[in-house]
């Protein structure tokens, strides 16, 4: 998170004054460096990039396991198949859903959860250990929890319900549970990251707003916000791209039952459950590709990758 | 492959030890290692045919998770990679075809063919068949009966409008009404479909396996499925109910009956032993007349990748022979494939509806055969969920479509 201690001076500089400068010393440490770091990359590529080549290359294929001999390349088949799926898209909106609310719920729990714990004197080790929890435990184990808690018989929650109803079973109460399991979950992580954010808001900056005439609203809003803005925009990312693969909530609580099946679980139940490898693959293809674009959207649009810097 | 090959042998030599998992000729007695769904007394059987063995072969226990489906994906997931730690597997009735044509289990031939078919009722052995060939040995099956209450329903219906007229009758008298089905969106949903469209002479695929057939007779089958959830016999969780829910919705006074498995008159036994007296069992109900059952069951397949299949075909017979067979029904309640197996000892106790099942068996009717079934059945208990809002022409286009696209693993599972 931080940003110092990135790079030395001298360096900075080299790379600032352009290529042209450079030494023969220099040089033969800049060759050496890159033979050094050769075995790193290339490992790199083996183990991130090939999977992906590989996805690529399963798309254009009719592969499905159970018919090993049918398998034959078909081009881009497989993305009209899965673009003109009605399931694909309800998968896609399901996981958008998701994303937006959870993370749009995050983003103000976590704020309050920050500005309480930034601001706690009293038993501040103890009060952020006990927000963390939720973060803690392995979310399939917690989706567990959740989805007892919500199954009529065996559940604490459920109990609290009218007889007969099974939030579980029916669409919108379960993508609602489903929304409220992520919530739960990652709110801490939001919430650590934001306080992280609060400790670049200078305290005299604050005060001299008070002595401005500013209430707490107007000092949160006109003074805190803005300079926690990277801290926020890295937040943001941090969640959007993680609630975007939203799958382990999923899995346990409904298993995609009801049309709630996101574009991970979808992407899952063709790869593992159908044995399809073209169709599974080709849906990985195109989650990487929104993915891909929504990194691009916030490093580029947002300036994600700079905390920090003045803009 | 070679490459996976070589790294599952070095995975097998770090993991060695035990090499319970890695089979191979390492001299000695050869380790069958069998995978079966969970079943309190295998561990008697398997005990019962090590000692028969003697020391030919020696049967290591796995058990699967729970779910059919957990089950099935564990098992198609090693045999894609072609783990030789599996040897004997236990398959629901349908995953016989699937995993046929993969080519992950072998045929069963010659002598062990015959051991397997022998004595076998028809309709099991049919479920363990994939284009004329036998590639699993059936173990257990099951049908579904009508289960109801005879202090409220003294005659019952052979059909499913004489059910929903039964039902009005109690409803009308303030008596408990509810007539329980496997509605919820899963298997048992298509179970229920399949069971009504043969009852109406229909069937969901041709019988190769190959085309969608429904038609007129699914269409009729619809719509009573969609008269049903919205008679006086639905339950308000009818969409929600899977086989376990119907039963308890009986025990608990709330429904007048129930199509489930056997298992729900055990259960009955032990949980409402003063309702039992008046808990009957009468054939499953039909369109015009008495009904084709929903059929069940498991059979035993040995892997391709086996590295020593005669021990494995040697401990499957073994494993699903008619003492095997009867110590599963008579302590774990599954019913036998074996027909002499039902007038063994202890049985009369054990499965009072012994009878009825058997004469059920004879017209039960299977589930579509086809590599695919997955993908069939999950489409179809999609389009059928809920079964009140089912539209008859409507749904009856979206499933020919829908399945037509699954047979050709072109369509996308939800």
């Amino acid at each position: 998170m931080s940003e110092g201690g990135i790079a030395e001076g001298d360096a900075r500089e080299v790379v600032s004054k352009g290529r042209a400068v450079l030494g023969e010393g220099q040089r033969a440490e800049r060759r050496l460096g890159l033979w050094l770091c050769a075995p790193a990359a290339l490992v790199m590529l083996l183990v991130a990039a090939w999977p992906v080549v590989y996805s690529v290359l399963l798309s254009f294929q009719r592969y499905d396991l159970r018919f090993p001999g049918e398998k034959a390349w078909i081009g881009l088949a497989n993305y009209g198949t899965v673009l003109a799926s009605p399931f694909w898209w309800n998968a896609l909106g399901v996981t958008l859903l998701v994303t937006v609310v959870s993370v749009a719920l995050e983003l103000v729990l976590g704020m309050a959860l920050a500005l309480v714990m930034y601001r706690t004197l009293l038993g501040r080790g103890l009060v952020r250990t006990v927000v963390l929890i939720p973060y803690g435990i392995v979310t399939v184990a917690a989706a567990y929890g959740w989805k007892y808690a919500w199954t009529p018989g065996t559940g604490w929650l459920a109990g609290l319900l009218p007889e007969g109803s099974a939030p579980l079973t029916q669409h919108w109460p379960a993508l609602g549970v489903i929304i409220l399991a992520e919530v739960w979950k990652t709110t801490p992580f939001m919430a650590l990251l934001l306080m992280a954010g609060l400790a670049l808001v200078p305290e005299d900056a604050l005060r001299a707003a008070a002595m401005d005439g500013a209430g707490p609203w107007q000092r949160f809003r006109l003074v805190t916000l803005p300079l926690m803005r990277p801290a926020i925009v890295a937040a943001l990312l941090f969640r959007v791209l993680d609630a975007f693969r939203v799958f382990d909530n999923i899995y346990v609580l409904t298993n995609g039952a009801q049309d709630t099946s996101s574009v991970s679980v979808i992407a899952y139940h063709n790869l593992i459950g159908g044995l399809n490898l073209g169709i599974g693959s080709t849906m990985s293809v195109l989650i990487f590709g929104v993915v891909a674009l929504v990194a691009f959207v916030f490093v580029k649009g947002l300036g994600a990758s700079a905390p920090g810097e003045v803009r | 492959m070679r490459w996976g090959r070589r790294s599952r042998a070095v995975l097998c030599a770090v993991l060695a030890a035990g090499a319970a998992g890695c089979g191979g000729g390492s001299g000695g007695v050869p380790v069958v290692n069998l995978y079966n769904a969970p079943q309190e007394n295998l561990a008697v059987i398997v005990e019962r045919c090590d000692r028969e063995a003697k020391g030919a072969y020696r049967i290591a226990l796995n058990t699967l998770p729970r779910g059919a489906d957990d089950q099935r994906e564990q098992l198609v997931r090693r045999l894609a990679a072609g783990d030789p730690g599996l040897d004997v597997l236990g398959l629901d009735v349908t995953w016989t075809a699937e995993l046929a044509e993969a080519g992950w289990i072998r045929e069963w031939k010659g002598a062990h063919a015959e051991q397997a078919a022998q004595g076998t009722l028809k309709q099991p052995l049919e479920t363990a068949r994939w284009h004329g060939a036998l590639y699993a040995a059936p173990y257990t099956t099951n049908v579904q009966l009508l289960w109801y209450r005879s202090d409220l329903m003294p005659e019952p219906p052979a059909t499913w409008d004489g059910l929903m007229k039964e039902s009005a009758r109690l409803a009308g008298e303030g008596k408990p009404h509810y007539g329980e089905v496997t509605g919820a969106q899963y298997e048992g949903l298509v179970v229920w479909f399949n069971s009504l469209v043969e009852s109406a002479g229909g069937s969901i695929l041709s019988p190769d396996g190959e085309q969608v057939a429904l038609g007129p007779p699914a269409e009729r089958a619809l719509g009573v499925m969609r008269a049903f959830a919205r008679s006086k016999a639905a339950d308000p969780s009818l969409s929600n109910t899977k086989e376990d829910d119907a039963r308890l919705a009986v025990e608990g006074g709330r429904a007048a009956y129930e199509l489930n498995w056997p298992f729900v008159y055990a259960a009955m036994a032990a949980d409402r032993p003063e309702m039992v007296k008046h808990f009957k069992w009468a054939p499953y109900p039909g369109l015009d007349g008495p009904g084709r059952a929903p059929l069940g069951g498991a059979n035993f397949a040995v892997s391709r990748f086996s590295a020593h299949p005669e021990a494995a075909f040697a401990a499957a017979l073994c494993l699903r022979d008619p003492e095997s067979q009867r110590i599963a029904a008579t302590k774990d309640g599954l019913p036998p494939t074996i027909e002499a197996v039902y007038r063994a000892e202890g049985m009369a106790e054990a499965y009072p509806m012994r009878d009825a099942i058997l004469k059920a068996l004879r017209t039960a009717a299977p589930r579509p055969k086809t590599p695919t079934y997955q993908n069939v059945s999950t489409v179809t208990a999609v389009t059928l969920s809920p079964p009140a809002a089912i539209d008859p022409p409507r749904t009856l286009a979206t499933l020919k479509e829908l399945i037509g696209d699954a047979l050709q693993s072109k369509g996308v599972l939800p």
